[in-house]
């Protein structure tokens, strides 16, 4: 059993605010002492993560943020709560971070279903030894991240862990949004002469994280998509507010996910494969270690279908987004073979696109 | 792509299909039965799936997936020596990707790498040998493993220890060769192939000659070829040129990275390293006189087998397995009693539902509902 060194972020009792005093940090590392209940475990939460996220729910200084079902009842008529870890390795990769990620991932989990996110939880799991520099630089990056998107972090947990007991940092967030009354996105809601949209090009951030592991020595240049969608889903929802199917496109990237409909709707999607956007250098990598960039992972893409009639009025408000001026029709809804997703491979054949099983490993010749 | 889009060209593919389908109309007034052609190489079955070539190519054409990737063919017994070497507590084990899955009689290395075992994915042997000089006080064992494709950076790894005087790195052979393998194929009983597209990257080594047997005594024409979707279409064209003509040679279609007398300096460092093993266990295909190679007395010091005690147990492949019978195409996938049952890619049975490279695996993540038609 692991002792585990537990501060919180919430209660905030005894806290003294806003002393922005960060610069006692610098070039320090996380020790047991942080998490031990005394003056170090103060310093810690005040002048880190209290003062980056400068909310006014942490002013409260309770044990739970408190909202007002009253403001809440004005956005929509249901609450969305969602809740997702972050344990991306290495932390640091091209265009983005562990902290980013955290904020990003759950910001969308949310908003994909039609939610207007309001909220975000942020729990921390600190591994003895973590540097206070690099930190700093996730906290304040949740902070940029949560404030581009229009949200708030309210409250929070910060526990540590000894040296081995856990890998530098993990992060949790949970995020809590509305729905409006209008929005309905369901994955069984896909219907035969539906049209399957996309925002961007597919597997940037799985490609960015190989790259940024460093095994290969690649001379390239991929920078992770993990963006903030819900700035774009309220555009697209404006000019379409019945989306049938929604989702992002995360772990096991654009095949799972259209799996997901074809099996949730029980019809079956067609992909058009040279309407897919991949970019060269994601090929690139493709090409070389053996993987399909339709399994690699993304962290800002949502897959989107939608009744024929509303597809170009909503590819236009997409492409007017700077989060979506990459979208792109890449299907259609058919009838058969129920729950599968077939590839015209853009040579003249056809192959079915399954689920992937286990990890995508690389091939060896 | 640079030097990629061209070799997927779809108007090119059309030219080649209409000329494949007009080759093909004239032979069927002679055939009794479908023409069964086999690519041998894994890396062209992938090719095959990955861009519906068999969708398009007419029914008098049968594309036969052969036994050619390395994955699939490891018997049980050689993924339990791999667990055995990986869990000894002083060892890094180093593999390639595509191996971690393979089944072994208990667990997989994917499945020890999780109990416990430190075991690394690496793209390069250079890459294990790399972790050895990192590690001095740890024992780095790459799994070695393809065929002449692969042999030569394994080779070039272990000179490159020895002229380092590098003493914490070994080799756990498993490269197994391609001739003896399709002589093994040819000479079955119940084969009825009619022709042979052969694996380009093993002919960039061994050269065009070694495959000239199959032309010669068995009179079956043989097309080396490339990996790109037009490469396979080109070389099933000419596949079914040589059987218009009644031609049976060994012709090149890879010419851009195949010479005539393959790669020299690459089969120096194979026949200095590694010397002919008398027979070789394969999985769905048993045991094949002199299919494997091991390594030379010289290198014992670099040999995993001589440094450590593997079990080296044989380990039957279960009975309900029909791997052989789908690997010479007497039958398909689809008609083993157990496919996508018993034996489906998350909990394979057999050799081919290891990787995506074997036959049944491929047909049952890719073409088996084209192919067949069964949903929908």
């Amino acid at each position: 059993m692991l002792r585990l060194y537990e501060i919180a972020i919430h209660p905030m009792k005894n806290v003294r605010q806003g002393t922005h005093n960060m610069g006692k940090f610098t070039g320090k590392t996380v020790t047991l002492a942080h998490g031990a209940g005394g003056k170090a475990m103060h310093d810690l939460i005040e002048q880190i993560f209290v003062a980056t996220f400068d909310s006014p729910e942490l002013s409260q200084m309770e044990d739970q943020a408190r909202f007002s079902l009253a403001d809440l009842n004005l956005l929509g008529d249901r609450l969305a709560l969602t809740t997702d870890s972050y344990v991306v390795d290495p932390l640091f990769f091209p265009g983005g971070d562990i902290g980013k990620l955290a904020v990003t991932g759950t910001i969308n989990d949310l908003a994909v279903g039609g939610a207007t996110p309001l909220y975000l939880t942020c729990g921390m799991i600190l591994e003895e030894g973590f540097s206070f520099d690099d930190l700093l630089i996730i906290v304040q990056s949740m902070k940029a991240t949560a404030d581009e998107a229009g949200v708030r972090i309210v409250t929070g947990d910060t526990k540590v862990v000894p040296r081995g007991a856990a890998d530098k940092l993990f992060i949790n967030t949970a995020g809590v949004g509305v729905i409006p009354e209008t929005s309905h996105i369901l994955a069984n809601r896909a219907e035969v002469g539906d049209v399957v949209i996309i925002n961007g090009y597919i597997g940037d951030h799985g490609a960015a994280i190989v790259d940024a592991r460093g095994e290969l020595a690649l001379e390239m240049s991929t920078v992770t998509d993990c963006q903030p969608l819900n700035g774009l889903i309220t555009d697209m929802l404006k000019v379409c507010p019945d989306i049938h199917c929604m989702r992002d496109a995360t772990r096991g990237g654009l095949a799972t996910v259209l799996n997901e409909f074809a099996q949730g709707s029980d019809i079956a999607i067609q992909l058009d494969q040279t309407q897919i956007p991949v970019r060269e250098e994601v090929k690139g990598v493709c090409e070389i270690l053996g993987l399909d960039p339709l399994y690699l992972a993304n962290e800002g893409k949502l897959v989107a279908i939608v009744a024929k009639e509303n597809a170009d009025a909503l590819l236009t408000a997409m492409q007017a987004h700077p989060a979506g001026k990459d979208s792109h029709i890449i299907g259609v809804v058919e009838k058969s073979p129920k729950g599968k997703v077939i590839l015209a491979t853009g040579f003249g054949g056809n192959r079915i696109i399954d689920m992937l099983i286990g990890e995508q490993l690389p091939r060896i010749c | 792509m640079k030097f990629v889009d061209e070799f997927r060209d779809t108007k090119k593919a059309q030219t080649l299909k209409k000329a494949i389908h007009k080759l093909a109309a004239r032979l069927a007034p002679t055939q009794t039965r479908p023409l069964q052609l086999m690519e041998f190489c894994g890396g062209h079955t992938h090719t095959i799936f990955r861009y519906g070539i068999e969708q398009m190519l007419p029914d008098s054409i049968e594309m036969v997936h052969g036994p050619g990737c390395p994955v699939c063919v490891l018997p049980m017994g050689r993924v339990d020596d791999c667990v055995a070497l990986a869990e000894r507590p002083e060892v890094i084990f180093t593999t390639f990707g595509d191996a971690m899955r393979v089944p072994g009689s208990h667990k997989s290395l994917l499945q020890a790498k999780a109990d416990g075992a430190d075991i690394r994915m690496t793209y390069s042997p250079m890459d294990a040998l790399g972790l050895a000089r990192k590690n001095p006080d740890r024992e780095v064992i790459f799994f070695g493993l393809g065929f002449e494709t692969t042999m030569p950076s394994t080779a070039l790894t272990v000179l490159q220890a020895e002229r380092e005087g590098i003493t914490n790195f070994s080799l756990f052979c498993n490269h197994i060769t391609t001739v003896p393998t399709i002589k093994a194929v040819l000479d079955s009983p119940d084969m009825q192939i009619d022709g042979f597209l052969a694996p380009g990257h093993v002919a960039m080594v061994i050269g065009e000659r070694p495959f000239d047997f199959i032309a010669e005594d068995y009179e079956k024409p043989l097309v080396i070829t490339g990996f790109e979707p037009l490469d396979i279409l080109h070389s099933l064209w000419m596949l079914l040129q040589q059987l218009d003509e009644n031609r049976h040679d060994v012709e090149n279609q890879y010419t851009r990275i195949v010479p005539e007398n393959g790669n020299t300096p690459a089969l120096e460092a194979i026949s200095k390293v590694f010397e002919i093993r008398d027979f070789f266990e394969w999985r769905g295909l048993g045991s094949i006189d002199h299919s494997g190679v091991k390594m030379k007395q010289a290198y014992a010091a670099y040999d995993a087998e001589q440094k450590f005690s593997v079990p080296n147990l044989k380990i039957a492949d279960p009975k309900s397995c029909q791997c052989g019978e789908v690997v010479k195409g007497v039958i398909k996938p689809w008609d083993c009693k157990i496919f996508g049952k018993e034996c489906n890619p998350e909990t394979p049975m057999g050799a081919l539902m290891v990787s995506s490279e074997g036959a049944c695996a491929a047909y049952y993540n890719n073409g088996y509902t084209l192919k067949t038609g069964t949903t929908g």
